[in-house]
């Protein structure tokens, strides 16, 4: 791995070694993140499948009714009928925080309750297909909702689940041991110092002592 | 207050008419990503499109993956799904957990 560019000195090493604690608690943090998204992810994407699978389907019942309607009937009174709608719906858009997250939350409101209010057409010129197939779509009305909610939180949440696993990664393999590495080198660096140190003190020591008390000259002259 | 708006074949949604949605007749891709466009900058929270139509402005809608609104969904046309939707799963499973988890087995 490689090791930082710095100056062995101690002021970098107590530096180093405060940002190794932070990037630590980080990791840490960023991990449990990570692991709580994950979570949140697989529920919300589950409901999804199962949802989408159901739309999908009720939905090409409305299609197959609709392409019935539109057999029987003449194109241009079909969209006659349908060309001025009776029903106003409100969507009222709000977000939910997951892990940080900003989800969309939708919900809304038909202008009015009354069931039988979704048909803007009179009954005489239209087929019952059509009829069956616009109450079918307004059941499905709100699960297309819901569709559209979860689909678009499972996006954000996986965009957001790559950045955090990216960052996660980078911390656990470049950043935490890069420090490390440039932590040791920095005590090795200062160990050899001190020793280094140590021994020419004691060097100067003697040869201190030598010209004080003249060792060798007395051993000499003694012999 | 946001809207929900509708692209798509004439034939395929002329239906969300009746609940008050606001439908986008789209002949062609152009005509399509135009109106995406447009839709997307106005007040809309939810883009439905029908696949047929999906299926030739994939990166336009890939752009407004990122952003909150609006949240564009494909969905299937008259002809049938083409399994874009579900295709869209798929790829988000596999961006978040490394590996396509839900639909292997």
């Amino acid at each position: 791995m490689a090791r930082l560019n710095v100056n062995p000195t101690r002021m970098v090493l107590t530096g180093l070694k405060k940002r190794l604690n932070t990037a630590r608690r980080g990791h840490k943090l960023l991990k449990d993140k990570r692991d709580e998204l994950m979570k949140k992810f697989l529920e919300i994407v589950r409901e999804n499948k199962a949802l989408r699978e159901e739309a999908e389907q009720k939905l090409m019942q409305v299609h197959s009714r609709f392409v019935l309607a539109r057999a029987e009937m003449n194109a241009e009174v079909l969209e006659e009928a349908l060309m001025f709608p009776k029903q106003k719906v409100e969507l009222k858009a709000s977000t939910r925080n997951i892990m940080s997250v900003d989800v969309p939350v939708l919900e809304f409101h038909a202008e009015s309750d009354d069931e039988s209010d979704i048909y803007p057409y009179g009954f005489a010129n239209t087929s019952g297909e059509l009829d069956a197939a616009i109450a079918t779509l307004s059941e499905l009305a709100p699960t297309l909702l819901k569709l559209a909610e979860l689909e678009k939180s499972a996006q954000l949440l996986a965009d957001e689940i790559e950045k955090t696993r990216r960052r996660v990664n980078a911390l656990e393999h470049v950043l935490i041991p890069n420090l490390e590495e440039t932590i040791k080198y920095i005590v090795m660096k200062l160990d050899e110092n001190e020793r280094g140190n140590l021994t020419r003190l004691m060097k100067v020591k003697d040869m201190m002592l030598e010209q004080a008390h003249r060792y060798k000259e007395r051993y000499m002259a003694e012999k | 207050m946001y809207k929900i708006g509708v692209i798509g074949e004439k034939d395929a949604v002329l239906g969300f008419i009746a609940l008050g949605f606001s439908v986008f007749p789209a002949e062609n891709s152009e005509q399509a990503a135009e109106t995406l466009r447009k839709l997307a900058q106005d007040r809309y929270a939810v883009i439905y499109i029908t696949e047929q139509t999906a299926a030739g402005i994939e990166q336009e809608i890939d752009k407004y993956r990122e952003s909150r609104f609006p949240a564009v969904i494909p969905i299937p046309g008259i002809q049938g799904s083409l399994g874009i939707g579900m295709n869209g799963i798929r790829k988000c499973v596999e961006k978040a957990v490394g590996a396509d988890i839900l639909f292997r087995e």
